[in-house]
């Protein structure tokens, strides 16, 4: 499997550490090298000091969060006690196997259905994919908006409903025609030589085209499960109510961002102004809870990210 | 577009549905699922010409012709929605628009691709990030007990508490999109940097030609046909400022400065229950929307750019 990455992006990245600055190019100077470095220091302060602080008030015990009168910026001593606590707390187990479910499922079934179509549209010559395809790219400039899809949902019967979660937001015609556009370029000698050997276009899809296009696979997948993992509003439209469906995005509106109480600590309940609000590292380890996913699944995309998966199909 | 013009002979439509038949099959979930949930609340515009009764549904609703169009522009709410949309647009295309443009010239500057590829993996990260979990972070850094006020306080300074005060509020959402989606916004420019050809530059400093002017004349005019683009999609989305961002800072600011078209819909169409009514603020918005992205075009056109679509 590695071949096949390292085919199409060892060319950009691996082989040297240094770019060779080119011979007509001035020498840089002092003042100009501290300028460009102290932007990009700040740039990556800016980003990751944030993270930083709040990683480590998660791990921090209660009296160190106390000393620091909050936020905790030097680490002294790290402990798990919020974890287990929230690992616990049945609200956030919840919470956190409807996010993964959804997740999970519904990125299976957007990378399975977005997969098929834009095979089926990228083959030339084949009957109607034109105006399929222009069917497909009005709907990313004229839609019904909010009212009218709520309206379509609630009467298929989707208030309250899992699928109301996954269903409507399912397909991106904006994912389909990038891996339209990867799969368009696909050597037509390849897939013809498939054809000699009497394989169907499912088989070629298999085993042709889809081996050959991993790395924009692995982004669209991001794409599909960055959407589900943090979608929150559609939650709000057809599951306000009942805390037991919520996902992990929405808890952490209620009892981080909004304070509300924790269902699972002393005398607390949602809704009540002056329930208890949950300790300060235990919020803070809700917002680590909500990152773990993407931070183990990005190390994996983001070196097809850098190298131009999307450029291809901006101008589709 | 596709290659379908460079086959020679076209066999009948016959065969080819024969021969085809497998990918129309596979176009067909896609489809399904795009006529349900996009398509047909298309159909569902129509309340916004109706009294609609959710009992009564769409087809048995009483008619309202332009009664809920002429309610909407009298409500002084939708006028104030309106404007704090238009403001808060215009603020993000000034601040924001420049800072992925100017990113992507550093970041295309530095020669180590070790440091170049650290860099641009940190600031594509928090574009996966949730608006939820943005705007608790800022919340944390800049908000009455988050971290800037504590270090304020512990040196005896006066705090100030940047998430609540609708003074401010225009800047906080702003650096939340920069913050947000200004490295993701490099993508675009990085590639059309990388497209560039080498060879221009090699001349120009041959003649002579300083870094600012290489910069000015063969990095910013290469960069013309991405930048018009960006701006033809920007000014296309003019109504759309992050809705869920809004819907979640709304309260605490209050909804004077913090209401946008899209809350408006959403609270006067589904909190209260006033489809009709949020159906035509919607409507609104798209119709104007398109006249947008098609008069930003037509200007993208006068001046020899592309834009979106070609003329």
């Amino acid at each position: 499997m590695t071949k096949v990455f390292t085919a199409g992006t060892s060319a950009a990245t691996a082989p040297r550490a240094r770019a060779e600055r080119p011979p007509w190019q001035e020498r840089p100077t002092v003042a100009g090298r501290s300028a460009k470095g102290g932007a990009i220091g700040g740039v990556l302060a800016v980003m990751l000091v944030p993270l930083w602080i709040v990683v480590v008030t998660s791990l921090s015990a209660p009296d160190v969060v106390n000393r620091a009168g909050g936020l905790v910026v030097w680490p002294d001593g790290l402990t798990f006690q919020a974890y287990r606590e929230i690992l616990t707390d049945p609200t956030v187990r919840t919470a956190l196997s409807v996010s993964l479910g959804v997740a999970v499922i519904g990125t299976a079934l957007s990378m399975v259905v977005s997969v098929l179509c834009a095979y089926g549209l990228s083959r030339p010559g084949s009957p109607g994919h034109r105006l399929i395809l222009v069917l497909l790219i009005v709907t990313m400039f004229v839609g019904g908006g909010l009212i009218p899809t709520f309206l379509v949902v609630t009467g298929l019967g989707g208030y309250g409903r899992w699928w109301a979660l996954i269903l409507p937001s399912a397909v991106s015609v904006f994912n389909i025609l990038v891996l339209r556009s990867f799969y368009a370029k696909t050597s037509g000698e390849l897939i013809d030589a498939a054809r000699m050997d009497g394989a169907g276009d499912w088989r070629i899809l298999w085993s042709v085209v889809l081996p050959t296009s991993r790395a924009v696979t692995a982004v669209i997948a991001l794409f599909y499960a960055v959407g589900y993992w943090n979608s929150f509003f559609n939650v709000m439209l057809y599951l306000p109510t009942d805390s037991e469906k919520w996902p992990l995005q929405y808890v952490l509106l209620t009892y981080v961002n909004r304070g509300a109480g924790m269902p699972g600590s002393v005398n607390a309940g949602f809704g009540m102004a002056h329930a208890r609000t949950a300790p300060l590292s235990t919020q803070m380890a809700v917002v680590v809870l909500t990152l773990v996913p993407l931070l183990v699944v990005y190390p994996f995309v983001q070196k097809h990210l850098r190298t131009g998966v999307l450029t291809g199909a901006v101008k589709g | 577009m596709s290659a379908s013009h460079t086959r020679q002979e076209r066999p009948g439509l016959r065969i080819r549905l024969r021969r085809d038949r497998s990918l129309l099959i596979m176009v067909v979930p896609a489809a399904v699922l795009l006529l349900v949930f996009n398509y047909a609340p298309l159909f569902g515009l129509l309340t916004a010409f109706q009294y609609y009764d959710p009992p009564a549904g769409v087809w048995n609703s009483e008619w309202a012709g332009f009664e809920q169009f002429r309610r909407l522009f009298a409500d002084p709410l939708f006028w104030g929605a309106l404007r704090n949309t238009l403001y808060l647009s215009l603020v993000q295309l000034v601040l924001f628009f420049p800072i992925p443009i100017a990113l992507a010239l550093l970041l295309n500057s530095v020669l180590g691709v070790r440091v170049r590829n650290f860099v641009q993996s940190v600031v594509y990260l928090p574009h996966f990030f949730s608006w939820v979990l943005v705007i608790t972070i800022f919340q944390q850094m800049l908000g009455g007990a988050g971290a800037l006020n504590q270090f304020l306080r512990s040196h005896d300074l006066q705090t100030w508490d940047i998430t609540t005060n609708p003074g401010t509020f225009v800047l906080l959402v702003t650096s939340q999109v920069v913050w947000k989606e200004a490295g993701w916004g490099i993508v675009v420019f990085l590639a059309a940097l990388s497209a560039m050809n080498p060879g221009l530059y090699e001349a120009a400093a041959v003649d002579g030609a300083g870094p600012f002017r290489r910069m000015w004349h063969i990095t910013l005019p290469g960069l013309r046909g991405v930048i018009v683009l960006m701006l033809v999609l920007r000014l296309g989305g003019a109504l759309s400022v992050g809705f869920e961002q809004f819907l979640i800072q709304r309260d605490a600011v209050g909804h004077e400065t913090a209401e946008v078209l899209d809350t408006y819909a959403f609270y006067y169409g589904i909190a209260t229950g006033d489809y009709s009514l949020g159906a035509a603020a919607g409507l609104f918005k798209s119709v104007i929307s398109l006249l947008l992205i098609w008069g930003a075009n037509r200007i993208a056109h006068s001046f020899g750019e592309d834009g979106l679509y070609r003329r």
